[in-house]
């Protein structure tokens, strides 16, 4: 007698058995038959047909069948709005019923149900719900407005509901305090600028009273909700950290980690010579370790967040690191973060304890885990200055165990071990050398190198070693080659005699012989270097190198606040500013930690007098999001507003010129240079110094002109860039775009940002067929996969050979991006501009013919308004754009420009521009024999002619 | 808040999804599946898995992974502690909590996690009040409903969803009214190579069974308070006794509960109850291993150690294990490489012992990790900290009744080095 029956039904007419038994007369087989129908939605079977036959079963005084009946309800209104209105009727009515369960049922029901029609119907019962004389219809009411709102902002907000959400703060009832509380963040969570949490001193002392008595549940929101309020003094601070403390005995850990924030932060305002600070510091400790004892789960969200506090206030945990030491049975994910925690509370006094854990832990199974381990030894080396002599010999050990990756990964860090403490424990190659054969790993063959290189004159067969590596050049990571590179050059520079020869072998294999343009880059300045200024050279190659800080991996500090006070949540599990990743959020504000008392911030300005004085408050910084954001406003400001008037277009096509010309000479320089380079050491070829000045500043402004991408007045107008894709429709993929000629080419420029979570990477593009048959003449280059939150700028050259359909408008172009997540479709228009040819320049003869010949018919006018431009800048302008004047006539005051256009498929455009002195509005008459394109071609004018 | 919830058995497939607020495909399930197949054991599936547009936590019981997915900012913990709540909801209603169990119950499954969550919000997660919404099945009721058609839903609104005592229902009956305590600690502890400990600490739990009737009002005092500074309580503990007075003062909820969770972690204060002789080697170029493990009593106030099992994961390189046990057996499984051994209960007189030889692979080098021993035991009316109950009183109803305190003390992550 288990519901396991109402899933062997599996027949052909299941459904039609079903509708048979909905429309049963007995109550009993119809309360079964809906049984049956929410069993087959349990395991996703596709039951909605059913829709019109249990919506009847809704008349009914059966809670049970009731129920089951709403369940149905919400899970198939989406698809059958038109059915799910019938069922509107007995929603009002149950919403009237005596019984507060049915009432509640009811509201919470027609919440649920997620279409547009039955939001209105709603808002009357909702409102009476709200204000129902039952508090368990209340609260249900409450959570029912932020579904409301999640369907129909706008509605919610007209309809005051906000308004009476907020008076619910003010409940008698704690439950519906808290339902508010939760009703209200998770609106203002989409709202971030809205003042919806009012919160000011008694709307906190409401919120301190219901905490003591709602929910577990209700205490978290009630605790993430004073998260947020900023106490204006110390003395404010200490009555509510006073109020918050109990909730630190709290079984539910959520309950107990959001009370850790609210007073993490509001720790922050009280002087550090307060009794009260000191106990508050001693309360924190236990529930901290007791989090460590809950299931794996939990651990995990614990320790990223104590990682967190660990940072800020390492005080409080300072004597529970065994706490932190690993069980061998613990999840991998436990195990990582108790290390990092391990290494974050190192110090003199516990580092022989630590050490001989994480001595134990590089003999585990989980190679992942030892290598990790070993990596830790390296850590506290570098973090605890004492303990740097135990850690090498710890590492020591473990080098004789010859256990391969434990081997290698000691290596790796003694090389940091090396680069902290110049000149103490070079006693030690020699056992490293030993141990060179079994190297495999990239980092652990690098580190290798770096070490011979750096201390080659202690080592007297240094120039074997590195001869050794040099026969697999070519085979080696980039990672390698890079250090071998680097490695040989310092050997050279300490032992130039003997080593001449391994010097040249390697440059030449490094410029000549590989692809790798960092590599060349590197090869070359060696080069360039050890040629003309050895003395120079030994200056750069070995400098003394700036120490390796304590602590690389520490979180940066505004960030670092930004996270204490979002302990808790998913940004504290990533160690990430909320604003960067959850959808969501638009514009979260960032949080900040209020200053300590007597700090003079503006909102306690009578805190000086309470006497605690501490740091002073750090400037906030934006965060690198923020940074990156305005970056990318940079790039998409369009550069006329306030530079100096555009420089004509015959200035602008020698820029093109020479920097055409200069990328030229650098890449001919390169290639040419190289063999000739090959062939003496002591002198370069003369040319290379030549063509490497010249082209710099060339080169420079083609680089900038990558970053700034529009930034730049080119000779061809170019829109500045739009979003093409926004990043909602992709899933995460967000690609701003715009179109370019350039040198002859079309480009399509795009900036792709991966807005997501998760990497992003092989990307393809195709374009649908087009009124001029674009296609790409390449691959998407787009080489390594994106993170998150990076962005990339892509070139796409295109050619106008593809397949060709007429478009509406004509220049509209679909195009088909495809990455590791899916495929996106999106349409844009390029300005047509870009398809016209720079052999556009017609002949007198030929335009004048052609001219009459064309049917008047097929001409078109226009106007371009509020041009100010005379007519020679026009034309100039306009030229840059392969607009060509072919001769000007003035008659009476009129600047008569007749110009030509020729699009890449071969039709030509004539034009006659009408520029009168001192009338910003220009004529233009097309004459074209496609009559299509003219509108198009209109367009461009008046682009190119405004911008 | 909570979004959708997704319930995946063992061999990966979706067995049941409930969604809170607009259906989320099963596809998201894909990026769990992927973090599934990169972790080598089930247990190392990290809980929180990013996507592009939602996050999943997970939590693994049972061997099922109850899948949450969340759209917006939302505590992880909270979402956590949500699913170890409904986890525990399901194994009281049912008495386990298996795919076979959940999917028997379906329907009650469904109502249950509609009544627990209302658009993301939690509603009722009160065993008590559940029980009054939606009865649990039992067969004598599936019967009954059967032949009368009545429900297992409640008509009414329980009574404990809005009072001051949300966790007590009102108009609690018993014939016999009794009220029994289970003080239960566990020891954590990891004891290296040359038999030092290196961290010890003790668990504890107070677990209650109380069927009173009416409102009873009680008071548990304890004869060394002070042993308790780190204490998780029931909502139904009055704090401000606690912190004033060091006396427990609640009105409990109905049923089985627990009453606080608490955590000795100075080390002076844990007993090791056993210690463990043991001589685990392996000869470079030598194709055996020899294995000599002997267990005794340590601090045990003189109670017995029962029910000690030993197991260990010993290196990949073993083949086999020929050992000989002194008493009770032992297994060894060839492909996990675990070995498992039941000791039964432990005679001071004559020490438990497990001798023998491991064979190696022929040729193969020496191992390079040691295995770890783990270690479970029990030990009856002792609790290892010392904590005991000094009295419990019962105010506000009138009948006397009969009060019970039991001790036990088990082995928790209880691991010895080698």
């Amino acid at each position: 007698m288990t519901d396991s029956k109402y899933f062997t039904t599996t027949k052909k007419g299941e459904i039609f058995e079903l509708k048979a038994e909905l429309n049963s007369d007995k109550k009993e087989k119809k309360k079964e038959a809906v049984k049956k129908v929410i069993a087959s939605m349990t395991v996703g079977k596709d039951v909605s047909a059913l829709f019109p036959d249990v919506v009847n079963c809704m008349q009914t005084d059966n809670l049970e069948l009731k129920k089951l009946v709403y369940l149905y309800l919400m899970n198939y209104a989406k698809s059958q709005p038109d059915m799910a209105i019938m069922a509107v009727n007995t929603f009002v009515k149950d919403c009237e019923d005596p019984n507060p369960l049915i009432r509640a049922l009811a509201v919470r029901t027609m919440g649920c149900i997620r279409v547009d029609k039955i939001t209105e119907y709603l808002c009357e019962p909702l409102r009476k719900c709200l204000k129902d004389e039952d508090p368990y219809v209340r609260k249900t009411a409450a959570v029912c407005v932020a579904k409301l709102h999640d369907i129909n902002a706008q509605l919610v907000e007209d309809q005051g509901f906000l308004d009476t959400l907020k008076d619910l703060i003010s409940d008698s009832n704690p439950m519906v305090v808290a339902n508010a509380v939760a009703a209200l963040s998770e609106i203002a969570e989409s709202h971030p600028n809205s003042n919806l949490m009012d919160l000011n001193p008694q709307t906190i002392n409401k919120l301190l009273t219901a905490l003591n008595e709602c929910t577990e549940w209700g205490q978290i929101f009630i605790l993430d909700c004073l998260a947020n309020y900023t106490p204006r003094d110390d003395r404010e601070s200490q009555s509510i950290c006073e109020r918050v403390t109990p909730r630190l005995s709290h079984a539910n850990s959520a309950v107990v980690l959001s009370a850790v924030k609210v007073l993490m932060k509001f720790m922050e305002m009280l002087p550090k010579d307060l009794d009260y600070y000191g106990t508050l510091l001693k309360k924190l400790a236990p529930p901290l370790v007791t989090l460590l004892s809950a299931e794996p789960e939990l651990q995990y969200v614990a320790l990223r967040n104590i990682n967190l506090i660990v940072q800020r206030r390492p005080e409080i945990l300072k004597h529970e690191m065994k706490v932190f030491f690993v069980k061998y049975n613990d999840p991998i994910y436990v195990k990582l973060e108790k290390l990092d925690i391990m290494i974050r509370l190192a110090s003199q006094a516990n580092i022989a304890q630590v050490l001989a854990e994480l001595k134990e832990y590089a003999t585990e199974v989980d190679v992942d885990f030892v290598r990790k381990a070993v990596r830790a030894i390296g850590r506290c080396a570098i973090k605890v200055e004492q303990s740097a002599e135990r850690c090498v010999s710890t590492l020591l050990d473990l080098i004789q165990t010859k256990v391969n990756y434990v081997v290698q990964e000691a290596i790796v860090v003694i090389k940091d071990i090396f680069r902290k403490y110049p000149n103490k424990y070079e006693s030690v190659i020699a056992t490293l050398c030993e141990n060179l054969d079994s190297l495999d790993e990239p980092e652990a063959r690098a580190a290798m190198i770096w070490i011979v290189g750096e201390y080659a004159e202690r080592i007297d067969n240094a120039d074997e070693l590195l001869e050794s590596f040099l026969e697999g050049f070519h085979d080696e990571s980039t990672q390698v080659q890079l250090q071998l590179l680097t490695a040989i050059v310092k050997l050279f520079l300490k032992k130039p005699t003997e080593t001449q020869e391994l010097v040249q072998q390697v440059l030449s294999l490094a410029t000549q012989d590989s692809d790798n343009p960092d590599l060349r880059d590197r090869g070359y300045i060696y080069w360039r270097l050890l040629s003309t200024d050895p003395v120079a050279a030994k200056e750069v190659v070995l400098a003394e190198k700036p120490l390796i800080s304590e602590e690389t991996d520490l979180i940066e500090p505004t960030l670092l606040e930004e996270l204490i006070c979002h302990i808790g949540t998913l940004a504290s599990v990533y160690h990430k500013p909320p604003s960067a990743f959850v959808e969501g959020s638009r514009g979260v504000q960032h949080k900040r930690l209020p200053g300590s008392a007597g700090s003079g911030e503006s909102e306690s300005p009578d805190a000086g007098s309470a006497g605690g004085v501490s740091e002073a408050p750090p400037a906030v910084i934006p965060s690198q999001g923020d940074l990156l954001g305005d970056l990318l406003n940079l790039d998409l400001t369009p550069p006329t507003a306030t530079g100096p008037p555009p420089p004509s277009s015959g200035m602008q096509m020698g820029a093109m010129d020479l920097l055409g010309g200069g990328l030229d000479s650098l890449l001919g320089g390169d290639l040419g240079g190289s063999p000739a380079m090959g062939s003496g050491f002591g002198g370069p070829p003369a040319a290379m110094p030549a063509s490497f000045s010249a082209p710099v500043s060339g080169g420079l402004d083609d680089l900038f002109d990558l970053g700034g991408g529009v930034g730049m007045p080119m000779g061809a107008y170019s829109p500045p860039k739009t979003i093409w894709l926004p990043a909602m429709k992709a899933k995460g993929l967000e690609i701003l775009g715009t179109f370019a000629r350039r040198a002859g080419v079309i480009q399509m420029e795009m900036t792709l940002t991966n807005k997501a979570m998760s990497v992003m990477s092989d990307f393809a593009i195709q374009f649908n067929r087009n009124s001029f048959g674009l296609a790409p003449a390449g691959p998407l280059q787009v080489l390594t996969p994106l993170s998150p939150n990076q962005s990339i700028e892509v070139a796409l050259p295109l050619n106008t050979v593809g397949p060709i359909m007429k478009m509406e408008p004509l220049n509209n172009l679909q195009v088909a991006v495809k990455n590791n997540i899916d495929v996106f479709y999106f349409s844009c228009q390029y300005p047509i501009s870009m398809l016209f040819v720079e052999d556009g320049t017609m002949d007198r003869q030929v335009f004048l013919a052609t001219w009459k010949d064309i049917p008047n018919d097929n001409e078109a006018q226009f106007q371009i308004k509020d041009c100010h431009l005379n007519s020679d800048a026009a034309s100039n302008k306009l030229q840059g754009s392969n607009i060509f004047t072919i001769a000007k006539r003035t008659v009476e005051g009129q600047d008569m420009l007749y110009q030509s256009i020729k699009l890449t498929n071969g039709i030509w455009v004539l034009a006659e521009l009408k520029v009168q002195a001192g009338n910003p509005n220009f004529m233009v008459s097309l004459k074209c024999r496609a009559p299509e394109v003219s509108q198009c071609v209109f367009q461009s004018y008046e682009a190119v002619l405004k911008n | 808040m909570i979004h959708s919830l997704f319930l995946v058995n063992a061999s990966g497939d979706i067995f049941l999804e409930k969604h809170w607020k607009s259906v989320v495909s099963r596809s998201v399930c894909d990026y769990f599946f992927e973090a599934q197949e990169r972790a080598t054991e089930p247990e190392n599936v990290p809980p929180v898995i990013p996507t592009p547009h939602h996050y999943l936590i997970s939590v693994l019981r049972h061997r099922i992974f109850f899948v949450a997915v969340i759209q917006s900012e939302v505590p992880p913990l909270f979402v956590i502690e949500f699913l170890h709540r409904v986890v525990d909801t399901f194994q009281d209603y049912f008495g386990v909590c298996t795919e076979a169990a959940i999917k028997d119950n379906v329907v009650v499954v469904y109502e249950l996690l509609e009544e627990m969550l209302d658009n993301g919000f939690p509603l009722a997660t009160e065993s008590n009040i559940l029980k009054e919404l939606i009865k649990p099945p039992t067969i004598l009721r599936t019967m009954v409903n059967t032949i009368t058609g009545s429900t297992n839903v409640g008509e009414q609104l329980p009574t404990g969803q809005l009072s001051v005592v949300p966790w007590r229902r009102t108009g609690v009956k018993y014939t016999n009214n009794e009220a029994y305590f289970d003080v239960v600690e566990e020891i954590d502890a990891i004891i290296d190579k040359s038999g030092s400990t290196i961290t010890a600490e003790i668990q504890g739990v107070i677990d209650a069974c109380v069927k009173l009737t009416g409102m009873p009002d009680l008071t548990l005092s304890f004869m060394n308070p002070r042993l308790l500074d780190d204490v998780s309580f029931h909502p139904c503990v009055r704090f401000k006794r606690w912190e004033a007075e060091r006396i427990l003062s609640f009105i409990p909820p109905d049923g089985n509960f627990r009453l606080l969770s608490y955590h000795v972690s100075s080390q002076n204060l844990v007993a090791i109850p056993v210690y463990v002789k043991h001589n685990i080697t392996f000869r470079e170029g030598s194709s055996q291993g020899r294995f000599d493990l002997t267990l005794g009593p340590k601090q045990t106030m003189g109670k017995a150690v029962e029910a000690v099992l030993v197991s260990s994961q010993l290196p990949r390189g073993v083949l086999n294990a020929n050992l000989n046990a002194s008493q009770g057996t032992y297994t060894f499984d060839p492909v996990t490489k675990m070995l498992s051994w039941d000791v039964g209960k432990i005679n001071p007189q004559k020490l438990p012992s497990l001798k023998g030889t491991m064979s190696l692979q022929a040729g193969a080098s020496k191992p390079d990790e040691n295995p770890t021993i783990n270690i479970q035991l029990k030990i009856q009316q002792m609790a290892i900290s010392g904590l005991k109950v000094n009295r419990l009183d019962m105010y506000g109803e009138k009948y006397k009744p009969f009060k019970g305190i039991k001790y036990m003390t088990k082995a928790g992550k209880f691991q010895v080095r080698t």
